[in-house]
């Protein structure tokens, strides 16, 4: 509560999911900022209870739970007379590791955005593009290695090309990293795209939260229906997990070509994931080229294709589908085991009920 | 033809001369300004902290700026006797003003995003000031440092009339031996220092926003 009676959030009761995306999102003034600057206490909160891993963080000296949590700023705020390496370091450097730590630190957060430490190490935020800046922005609030990591609208001022490109690197880097990420946004594509939980807010209340894909089939009320956007409304579409058929068999690398054409048959299919010993994924070996080389063994014939993993979004597989033009795409799990196939009927189904939802929904 | 002949004559003849005026002239206004710094840099910092008192240390360096150069080494002699001391007190005053003011200024102006940046990375208020407000400063405090240079050479001249020495020793006894080469003979040295210390500053301060990508 502000000093002149202004409450800026009212009854709030939230759990951000650990280890995972979780978006805050809402018109202006809906008290989203205010709610993640709580947690690191840039915003101080007169009534209730903060709690991160377990502890309360009124508890916590500010100076030193701000050291333990990223914080990722809008306009990017790089130190202009430091160099990237002095930027990225900062955090590890006010809790005084070792040099040798640091260094290894940084370089490798530098190779984890495609910067070349070599090349970029050395030179001051201003020689880099918007996009390698806020890249720079980033792992800046992940050098320290903090559990919990808050961006406040971190990509939108941002072209909309270089905004594309780190929704997509901060999905990939999610998935090496694995912290609890708070993120404020008002641009809802942004935020069907890259979270797990979306938390959307009105006047200091949440109105509701849930998976993109349960808020965009429920709308819980007509302000989320209206803020979602009625185009947007039942445009999810269903994730790797829920297409992907497990009725299928992966043939070993080390089995001859009679086989294979024996588990096609089996299936009732032209293509067929390759796994290795490990049962870890190869690539794809299909009818025809069988067909075409009868005398051949398998690792001479198969060819390499894309694989998606079981969390990706509809949305990947539908790019994946487009560019490789492939009636089947296998699904691994993080290990790289194969673990089920899409194919490409089930895609084309799922499709037709999105835009059948679509024309319904006005 | 005649006259630049006799000038140099006279400059190169008492060349030992000069070049010792031209020293303690450079040593008034190098302790007057080191002085400045070590108490303006932190009364700027003072004035940006507490906002309240901004407007009362201001207005103080501006009115000891606004005294007639004359007038306020008249009254420091008054209560620090005659001699290079009081000059170099005199030079302190008077080159307080830019310090503070673009120190003052220079902290200020740091963007409230990269203030943020350091807060949220969990900057102590010192730590803050020490790694980025004071760092980012730096080209204002050398703009104010130019400007102070400047003033300080040219107020530095009419120390012989408070006892101290420099160039100015020369322009006096000039005026009153009626002698223009020697008037000439120690202002030509004294306005090249002034021309000397604002390129090089104005050099120095360029460099500095550059590397902050400032300009």
């Amino acid at each position: 509560m502000y000093d002149d009676g202004f409450q800026a959030l009212k009854d709030i009761n939230l759990t951000f999911e650990e280890g995972k995306i979780n978006v805050l999102i809402g018109p202006s003034g809906c008290g989203k900022t205010t709610t993640m600057k709580l947690l690191n206490r840039l915003t101080d909160y007169t009534e209730g209870q903060i709690m991160i891993d377990g502890k309360d963080i009124k508890q916590i000296n500010p100076i030193i739970l701000r050291r333990q949590m990223g914080y990722v700023i809008q306009n990017i705020g790089l130190f202009p007379h430091m160099t990237i390496y002095d930027n990225v370091a900062t955090v590890p450097k006010l809790l005084k590791w070792d040099k040798q730590k640091i260094r290894s630190k940084v370089d490798n957060l530098l190779r984890m955005v495609n910067l070349d430490p070599e090349v970029y190490r050395d030179r001051y935020p201003a020689e880099l593009s918007g996009g390698q800046q806020q890249r720079i922005g980033v792992i800046r609030a992940l050098a320290a290695e903090p559990s919990t990591i808050l961006m406040d609208e971190p990509f939108s001022a941002l072209d909309p090309i270089s905004r594309e490109q780190l929704q997509e690197e901060l999905v990939r880097l999610q998935k090496e990293i694995n912290k609890t990420i708070v993120f404020v946004t008002h641009d809802m594509d942004e935020a069907i795209k890259i979270a797990d939980q979306i938390i959307i807010m009105k006047s200091g209340h949440v109105v509701q939260k849930g998976s993109p894909e349960e808020i965009l089939a429920n709308p819980a009320d007509d302000f989320v229906r209206e803020f979602i956007g009625e185009e947007r409304l039942g445009s999810a579409l269903p994730s790797v997990e829920k297409l992907m058929s497990k009725d299928f068999k992966a043939i070993q690398l080390s089995s001859s070509l009679e086989d294979a054409l024996q588990l096609m048959a089996e299936y009732q299919t032209n293509a067929l994931p390759v796994v290795d010993q490990q049962s870890k994924y190869i690539g794809m070996i299909d009818l025809f080229s069988i067909l075409k080389q009868r005398d051949k063994k398998i690792e001479e014939i198969l060819t390499y294709q894309k694989s998606i993993p079981d969390t990706a979004k509809g949305e990947l597989l539908l790019n994946q589908y487009e560019s490789d033009q492939k009636s089947m795409i296998p699904v691994v799990s993080d290990q790289d085991e194969v673990i089920g196939i899409v194919k490409s009927e089930k895609l084309l189904e799922a499709l037709h009920r999105f835009y059948q939802l679509k024309r319904g929904g006005k | 033809m005649g006259f630049l002949q006799e000038l140099s004559q006279y400059m190169v003849e008492n060349s030992s001369l000069l070049l010792e005026l031209t020293i303690q002239h450079i040593l008034m206004v190098g302790y007057g300004i080191a002085l400045a710094l070590v108490i303006g840099i932190p009364l700027g910092i003072i004035a940006a902290r507490y906002e309240w008192l901004a407007p009362f240390i201001i207005s103080l360096t501006n009115i000891l700026q606004l005294v007639p150069s004359l007038a306020m080494l008249a009254i420091l002699m008054l209560y620090f006797g005659l001699g290079f001391e009081t000059m170099v007190i005199g030079l302190f005053l008077y080159s307080l003003m830019p310090i503070v003011r673009n120190t003052y200024v220079g902290i200020r102006e740091v963007d409230a995003s990269i203030m943020e940046a350091g807060k949220g990375s969990g900057m102590t208020p010192l730590q803050l000031l020490a790694k980025v407000q004071l760092p980012l400063s730096i080209p204002f405090l050398l703009a104010g440092l130019r400007v102070a240079s400047v003033i300080a050479i040219a107020v530095a001249c009419i120390g012989p009339y408070i006892g101290a020495e420099g160039l100015g020793k020369e322009i006096i006894s000039g005026i009153s031996l009626q002698s223009d080469v020697k008037i000439y003979a120690g202002a030509i040295p004294a306005t090249l220092l002034a021309i000397v210390a604002d390129f090089a500053l104005g050099l120095l301060e360029k460099k500095a926003k550059k590397r902050m990508a400032l300009a």
